[in-house]
């Protein structure tokens, strides 16, 4: 129930938003105070949540279509509600956000931004191939009238392009799911085995590519991300790119473990080549948005070279990198924002000098920015190191590549941060641009300090996100020495051994 | 003493309810004073697809296995019964959608001729051997044919009427072709008949059925008999063009599925082939040409040309589970059409004048409630969730891919990639584009206050939507109407 209920609040927000025709501040004081209502729900469900117990929990199954097999189906692993965590902190702050700026035509839009909510939670929760599959498109609707109405001057070509990258995707998807199910004769993740069916994989993976987005499926990402409002910015890069996440751990790779396994070069390869790309692109950008957008693509790269890793320190760095760079990507779009608000421009020639006089703009963003590059200590930087442990296994050139990518993080966030703060005062900084307002600090300051609490505590997330792993170790160990190769993750575990191939272990020993 | 047959007039009801408002409405046009015309005869026809449904509903209820009537002429079965609820509704909703219609006169024969198409449809839907077949084809064509020039003072009008009559009797002239054909092949009429002759894969049956396949392909109006189409769902009143892309849909396409499931079943090798091919065509034509078209009207007509194609993939399948999905998808793309129909008669009545693409920009936020229905219509057809589109095209993929016809389910995944162009550009332009931007004549004042059709769009808002949460009872349903035919 606590998880339908996740899921139908921000809903019930939307429409009651959508319905009442109550002045600007209202509406958003309203969609603000349900966003903290869904924190606060999560919080709830968090403390009911067995980190210790690698299975599903805070499950609720309804029949939805017998004939088929549909049901809706919903739950949580450790590892997905630590992704929804992420979700509500990042869209209440970027609701607040809006909140704070006053966007036009209020009703509309927060309905649409709690949607997108109650969307992405679904993802997260879905424990069905169709109600993933609705969750996953269900989040495109909202996204397009976001960018397209309140977003840049070029909105209708970011529009364009993001709708069409994505749904060519989701397209793909749909037509894999229909094969997918109709041969399982079901479309629950629970009850359906595994398929060694290459063209299938290739359908989800694809589109969670897309939706990542990694190399070189990245096309749509710059412009989207420029011409979005920065709080839409915030939740793409932050948390919608995390649906792809998820779609990794709990369906491309559990239910197609032989062609992940065969595909699993090529797509560390691309992961690797993403990583890299973007973290040149990011440090050759030309505006404030442009690098954190290529940065969130090459931090895309990085997560997957650790989810593919197959390895249980690279799966634990995988998530809990997803969730740091939710919160530091949201937090780096705001910032931006608010600094564009300032200057009226985000390119990097007309910005600089701004730290003096404005303490607070500088402390906050040098703070978030040097967590963002991975400073050893921070949760960003267990994250990847985890990662690159992890992924060592599968050779140390990619272990290289992952250091290369944190050199470059380094490169591309000072840049970004001398750029603004620093160097000589920028054309477009004008003296009486204030410092940061108590009311941005506040909703940026939340972010910073749980990313400042997982960075001296990262065990938090790394260590329930698959509690099952260390107990399957052993098991894995056993079939490894015999020539075989694991792949750990809690009750998403599964076994691949050349002789044997692909077969589910069940649940962990 | 002659024996009167015995005649099961429960299974006549429905279309005798319509065929009595049809009456009653021709009666007010002449027997009573001008004002009160349009009031009875609306009034009249709307109880006469209310009652139709009520009495196809008790039909359905009371039809546990089918029974062949009146020598095999017609089937009293579940399926006839639900395609009858389906075409009585959609046929009452365009009741609502019609009332507000800027018209001087005709209101009596208007009314008149709706009901009487619908009669038609009803009759033709049960239809038994090839006779009955051509019989309501004819039957509700010609209604069509007046209602679609309707509007003599509009040049469109009379022309769409025009170019209806001459393909449609093209078409109806080719179906009846193939019925002598394969009358002569096999020397049978009725539907059982056809299959019990076992006349295998004469030359003569084969013709016959391909040519009585294009011809109801002409009502399905599915690429490459789609020629009309256009045209006349441009130039028709509008609140015709509403019923004709949902009602003429439904009985063609069930027909169409009971025909060549009951009649060839040993020829399947052959048609199951020849509609996936006229799908695929249909889905492929009807999206590209939507992508170059600025009329609304003609817009919504290519796409039902393509939504036509997928709804024939159901067909191409030759399974129980294809017909449950063609039936689901029916109802929902009845419930969009003509929702989507009655959004674009609201903008015309509005801007008085043909609506296009630019005359939608900023309906949106002018009209919320007109502007957020067309949305979700538009999401539907493209298959998005919460919408019952998204089951729609899944249930007709899995049919595709139960059957082995993979390619279908690939071709129509890259259809729809390619109709998400259009139908997010209406989105699109109702919303993202203002009215202040573009050179939008207003006419005098605020358009005329009309629930009637404000009740009409909801409606099948809410079935649009309804049918994405409440799919299991509808799909029981299509599987007991399903169930009466011999697969």
């Amino acid at each position: 129930m606590l998880t339908t209920a996740l899921i139908l609040l921000p809903v019930a927000g939307a429409l009651v938003v959508a319905a009442f025709p109550l002045p600007r501040t209202a509406t958003a004081g309203l969609a603000f105070l349900v966003a903290l209502m869904e924190v606060g729900l999560w919080i709830v469900a968090a403390s009911r949540f067995d980190f210790d117990d690698g299975g599903l929990q805070l499950g609720t199954s309804r029949e939805w279509v017998e004939s088929l097999g549909i049901s809706y189906s919903v739950g949580f692993y450790g590892f997905s509600l630590w992704l929804t965590g992420a979700t509500v902190v990042v869209s209440a702050a970027a609701i607040g956000y809006a909140l704070w700026i006053g966007r036009d035509r209020p009703r509309a839009y927060y309905a649409l931004m709690l949607l997108l909510t109650g969307a992405v939670v679904a993802t997260f929760a879905a424990q069905d191939l169709l109600l993933f599959y609705v969750s996953f498109e269900a989040m495109l609707i909202p996204l397009y009238v976001l960018v397209g109405v309140w977003g840049g001057a070029r909105r209708m070509a970011a529009t364009l392009t993001f709708v069409v990258y994505t749904m060519a995707g989701s397209l793909l998807m749909l037509a894999a799911v229909v094969a997918f199910g109709v041969t399982q004769g079901t479309f629950s993740l629970v009850d359906s085995g595994t398929s060694d069916n290459v063209w299938i994989f290739l359908g989800f993976a694809i589109a969670f590519a897309i939706k990542a987005p990694l190399f070189p499926f990245h096309g749509w990402l710059p412009l989207s991300y420029r011409e979005a409002p920065v709080e839409v910015s915030a939740v793409l890069s932050g948390i919608v790119s995390k649906t792809a996440i998820y779609g990794f751990l709990r369906i491309a790779i559990p239910k197609f473990p032989e062609p992940a396994d065969d595909l699993a070069v090529l797509v560390l390869v691309l992961a690797g080549a993403g990583l890299v790309y973007g973290s040149l692109l990011a440090f050759r950008a030309a505006d404030l948005r442009g690098i954190v957008a290529y940065s969130s693509m090459a931090q895309m790269g990085l997560i997957t070279l650790g989810i593919f890793a197959f390895d249980d320190l690279g799966l634990d760095g995988a998530v809990l990198q997803s969730v740091a760079h939710a919160l530091v990507s949201a937090s780096m779009f705001l910032l931006v924002g608010m600094v564009e608000r300032r200057c009226g421009t985000g390119e990097l020639d007309a910005l600089g000098g701004m730290a003096r006089g404005r303490p607070v703009l500088a402390t906050v963003l040098l703070t978030t920015g040097i967590i963002a590059l991975a400073v050893p200590g921070s949760a960003t930087f267990a994250g990847e190191f985890l990662i690159m442990a992890g992924v060592y296994d599968q050779g140390w050139g990619y272990a290289a590549i992952v250091a290369l990518g944190i050199v470059l993080a380094a490169m591309y966030v000072l840049r970004l941060i001398s750029a603004a703060l620093h160097v000589r005062p920028g054309s477009a900084v004008r003296d009486e641009a204030l410092d940061l307002r108590p009311g941005e600090l506040a909703l940026v300051l939340p972010m910073i300090l749980v990313l400042l609490v997982l960075s001296a505590w990262p065990a938090l997330v790394s260590q329930s996100s698959f509690p099952g792993d260390r107990a399957a170790r052993a098991v894995a160990k056993n079939y490894a020495a015999s020539g075989g190769r694991a792949f750990i993750g809690s009750d998403l575990i599964f076994v691949i051994h050349p002789a044997v191939g692909a077969r589910p272990a069940g649940p962990h020993p | 003493m002659i024996d009167t047959p015995s005649v099961d007039w429960l299974a006549l009801s429905p279309t005798l309810a319509l065929l009595g408002a049809s009456a009653v409405a021709l009666l007010v046009a002449v027997l009573l004073p001008a004002w009160m015309r349009k009031g009875v005869a609306a009034g009249a026809t709307f109880l006469g697809f209310a009652l139709a449904a009520v009495l196809a509903g008790v039909v359905y209820e009371d039809t546990p296995r089918p029974e062949a009537l009146l020598a095999n002429s017609m089937y009293r079965d579940r399926l006839a019964a639900l395609a009858a609820v389906v075409l009585a509704v959609i046929g009452a909703v365009v009741v609502l959608v019609s009332w507000a219609e800027r018209r001087r006169d005709n209101h009596g024969e208007y009314y008149a001729l709706l009901a009487a198409a619908g009669a038609g449809m009803v009759f033709f839907v049960g239809a038994g051997n090839l006779m009955t077949l051509f019989l309501g084809l004819e039957w509700f064509s010609i209604s069509l044919y007046v209602l679609v020039a309707l509007d003599t003072d509009r040049a469109t009008s009379l022309e769409a009427g025009l170019k209806y009559l001459i393909v449609g009797g093209f078409g109806s002239a080719v179906l009846l072709f193939g019925s002598a054909l394969v009358y002569g092949a096999t020397g049978e009429l009725g539907f059982s008949q056809i299959a019990a002759a076992e006349a295998g894969q004469d030359a003569f049956l084969v013709a016959g059925l391909a040519m009585i396949l294009a011809g109801l392909a002409f009502k399905v109006s599915a690429a490459p008999f789609h020629m009309w189409t256009p045209d006349v769902y441009q130039g028709a009143p509008t609140s015709v063009t509403a019923f004709m892309s949902a009602a003429t849909k439904t009985a063609a396409l069930v027909l169409t599925l009971r025909l060549l499931v009951t009649a060839f079943p040993e020829e399947s090798e052959i048609w199951t082939v020849a509609v996936a091919v006229i799908a695929s065509v249909s889905m492929v034509w009807g999206n590209l040409a939507a992508l170059a078209q600025r009329d609304v009207k003609r817009l919504l007509a290519y796409s039902s040309i393509a939504q036509a194609g997928f709804m024939l993939i159901g067909v191409a399948a030759y399974s129980e589970r294809g017909g449950e999905a063609l039936l689901y998808y029916l109802v929902v793309y009845s419930a969009m059409s003509v929702g989507a129909f009655a959004v674009v008669a609201v903008r015309e009545r509005e801007l008085a004048k043909p609506v296009t693409l630019e005359g939608l920009a900023g309906l949106g936020w002018e009209r919320p409630l007109y502007g957020l229905a067309l949305w979700v219509f538009m999401l539907g057809f493209a298959g998005f969730p919460l919408t019952g589109g998204i089951f729609a095209k899944l249930f007709v993929f899995s049919a595709a891919y139960d059957s082995g016809d993979w390619w279908l389910v690939l071709l129509g995944v890259a259809a729809t990639a390619v109709s998400l162009a259009y139908y997010l550009n209406v989105v699109r332009w109702l919303y993202m584009r203002t009215a202040a931007g573009t050179p939008l004549v207003a006419v005098g004042g605020s358009p005329p206050h009309d629930p009637a059709v404000g009740v009409a769009v909801a409606a099948c808002a809410v079935v649009t939507v309804g049918s994405f949460f409440v799919v299991q009872p509808i799909l029981d349903l299509a599987s007991e109407a399903v169930d009466s035919l011999p697969f």
